[in-house]
């Protein structure tokens, strides 16, 4: 295989496989979750848990008080570090943009170029102050199973790649850009089956957890 | 109970995988941040107490029986299955590192409610018996004695007798249609006598008629604490029924966190009804009184005083606001702990860790939480709303040789009444 067909392979019936695998994957995780049901609160209300259950679907993007911050500052700033990054290489980059608009008919202004550049610099950065702190700090070692590592590599590639195809390092730039749609596509199939689908099901968890602590007439 | 076997734990775990803990497993990212919100972390730095990880025996369960890559791996015998041994090494993370305090689920990034699944695995382990010895014994005796410290009737009359002969005031008993049916938590009983006059003093004083079961007059509930829902049930369906019989239009939890949510949040659930009454903390009622005018005060307390807020009252619970205005009304010198109100700090003896014996020695090191919040203060007076959490800064504070005296909001607020 040249790169002119491994290119051709990637964007085509690869990335067509990784969609599939991926939309279907999260269906059935969101079934799995929804199914599983929940019994009704029969206590008297003291709040409203809807408004309460939105309102903590934002308010946990930040920390829950000065001192919460100060004692986890490392993980929120390289927490926010990264998901920032993240999203705006994901979704204000020309390319992706013009990407989505094929797939779904509509885009909007994209960032320019070195502005995502240095977004996908914080990114990288981020991530890597992440794995160091998952592979030395006590608790986060301690909790760090196999599918961590897993997850934080899938996550790191297409960052990595997207990085090199931009500014042309080391390989040709066909072979990068084939990589880098490889390793989104990688990303995209285990996706469904690892601890990447926080992503959405977070919106469920606090949700839920807010919803809970809003009946009780507490701000969660 | 049937017997207690690792089949009836895997069981019981799994009826308690709803919705919420699926969601909860799958978003958890491992990122540690729960662990610095947690005093038996903070205060031992023991990697282990991070609260997702007491649930670790749960979320292998969920993994396995409710996930497509779980049923898979499980098939294929690539998961590890959840074992006797394992349950009841996890019965000490759950049952003597774990206050329910609930502080975790604020913080969680992700926004896992953490405790609200330590209270269902709990269910799970104390069906495969490892529940805690002391657990067992208080859930024994609040089934066939009516209380988990074995009070009897027979303590409470001669109490009652002992207010009448020193001050006057009648305790009420088994008086239908008042206003308030008062239940008493054990402690209180054994150690804070003080309680039963002070309510029968501010509720004459405000006009107010009351009343306590002699056949329910106990508001903790070793069933929600131990983890076993059908005495859970037993116990609150004692207090329903008592007032249901006797037509009160309001029933009042003592001066007690966790009584206060087995009865306020957990009872209707339990019994798979709404109430006919409402529940109240009696610091609410407290607070609706002192709104109305019916609550007169005299006197300030110039002292330095501080609150320490109950988890369950305040981050279980709601009841925030309740307690600063009461003492407000008799204490110009009131400063707050940091993180005070629905991020405060556990004692460290909450959800049933003072009824174990085995887990003294870390209820102790998590009061240190409290101890270095104390430091900074340099209060005079710590007032508390809960007779539990009590004890434990009363202990606490004696073992590392700090002199501050701890109070009940209740019998401090009736010192003031006004005399007529
Ligand atoms: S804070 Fe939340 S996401 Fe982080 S480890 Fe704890 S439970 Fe998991
Ligand atoms: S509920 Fe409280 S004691 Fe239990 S794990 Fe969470 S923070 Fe720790």
């Amino acid at each position: 295989m040249n790169s002119a067909e491994f290119l051709l392979w990637v964007r085509g019936p690869g990335l067509n496989i990784a969609m599939v695998i991926f939309i279907i994957g999260m269906l059935i995780r969101l079934l799995e979750i929804f199914m599983l049901g929940r019994k009704q609160n029969l206590a008297e209300l003291r709040g409203n848990g809807i408004s309460a259950g939105l309102r903590t679907i934002f308010t946990r993007s930040t920390p829950a008080d000065k001192n919460s911050m100060r004692r986890s500052m490392f993980t929120f700033v390289a927490g926010y570090g990264f998901h920032i990054g993240l999203f705006v290489v994901i979704f204000l980059l020309m390319p992706h943009i013009q990407l989505i608009q094929s797939l779904l008919g509509f885009g909007w202004p994209a960032l320019p170029t070195p502005v995502v550049d240095l977004f996908t610099v914080i990114a990288l950065i981020s991530l890597m102050a992440l794995l160091w702190r998952r592979l030395t700090h006590p608790v986060v070692r301690y909790l760090s199973t196999p599918q961590d590592y897993l997850v934080w590599a899938a996550t790191f590639l297409p960052l990595l790649t997207g990085y090199m195809s931009y500014h042309h390092l080391w390989f040709p730039y066909s072979w990068l850009l084939g990589m880098h749609i490889l390793s989104v596509e990688f990303l995209l199939i285990l996706f469904p089956f690892t601890k990447l689908t926080h992503a959405f099901t977070l919106f469920i968890s606090r949700w839920y957890t807010g919803m809970m602590a809003g009946e009780k007439g507490v701000a969660s | 109970m049937s017997k207690a076997t690792l089949d009836r734990g895997v069981q019981i775990l799994k009826e308690h995988i709803d919705a919420p803990t699926a969601a909860y497993f799958s978003s958890c990212v491992n990122c540690g941040m729960c662990a610095d919100a947690c005093l038996f972390y903070t205060e031992t730095g023991d990697p282990a107490y991070t609260p997702i990880n007491k649930l670790e025996p749960m979320r292998r369960l969920w993994e396995q029986e409710y996930t497509l890559v779980g049923r898979i791996k499980k098939l294929i015998g690539l998961s590890k299955p959840v074992t006797d041994e394992e349950l009841g090494e996890w019965s000490d993370l759950v049952y003597h590192a774990c206050s329910m305090c609930g502080r975790c689920s604020m913080v969680c990034p992700v926004g896992n409610d953490i405790s609200y699944m330590i209270r269902n695995i709990r269910e799970g382990i104390s069906a495969a018996g490892y529940a805690p010895e002391g657990l067992i014994g208080a859930t024994t005796r609040a089934v066939e004695i009516g209380s988990p410290m074995g009070i009897t009737m027979h303590a409470l009359n001669t109490q009652a007798r002992n207010i009448k002969e020193s001050s006057g005031l009648e305790i009420p008993f088994d008086r239908e249609g008042v206003d308030y049916l008062v239940l008493l938590s054990s402690m209180e009983v054994i150690n804070f006598p003080e309680y039963l006059e002070a309510i029968a003093r501010i509720f004459k004083q405000a006009g107010k008629s009351w009343t306590i079961s002699s056949e329910a007059f106990e508001a903790t509930n070793s069933g929600i604490q131990i983890g076993v829902s059908d005495i859970a049930r037993e116990l609150v369906s004692r207090v329903v029924e008592a007032a249901e019989k006797l037509k009160v239009k309001t029933v009042v939890s003592p001066e007690c966190g966790h009584a206060y949510t087995a009865i306020r949040w957990d009872g209707p659930n339990l019994m798979g009804r709404r109430f006919s009454f409402k529940v109240k903390h009696i610091i609410e009622v407290l607070d609706e009184l002192r709104e109305e005018g019916l609550l007169k005060v005299e006197g300030i307390e110039e002292s330095c005083m501080t609150f320490h807020d109950p988890c369950q009252l305040v981050r279980k619970g709601g009841v925030i606001e309740q307690p600063r205005n009461l003492l407000k009304m008799i204490a110009t010198n009131f400063v707050e702990m940091e993180d005070s109100g629905k991020m405060n700090w556990c004692c460290g003896a909450g959800g049933g860790v003072s009824a174990i014996e085995e887990a003294e020695g870390i209820r102790l090191k998590a009061f240190n939480r409290k101890k270095s919040q104390l430091e900074h203060l340099q209060v005079d007076t710590l007032v508390t709303a809960c007779s539990n959490c009590r004890i434990q800064l009363e202990e606490g504070l004696e073992v590392n040789e700090m002199d501050i005296p701890v109070v009940g909001l209740t019998e401090m607020l009736a010192d003031h009444l006004v005399e007529e």
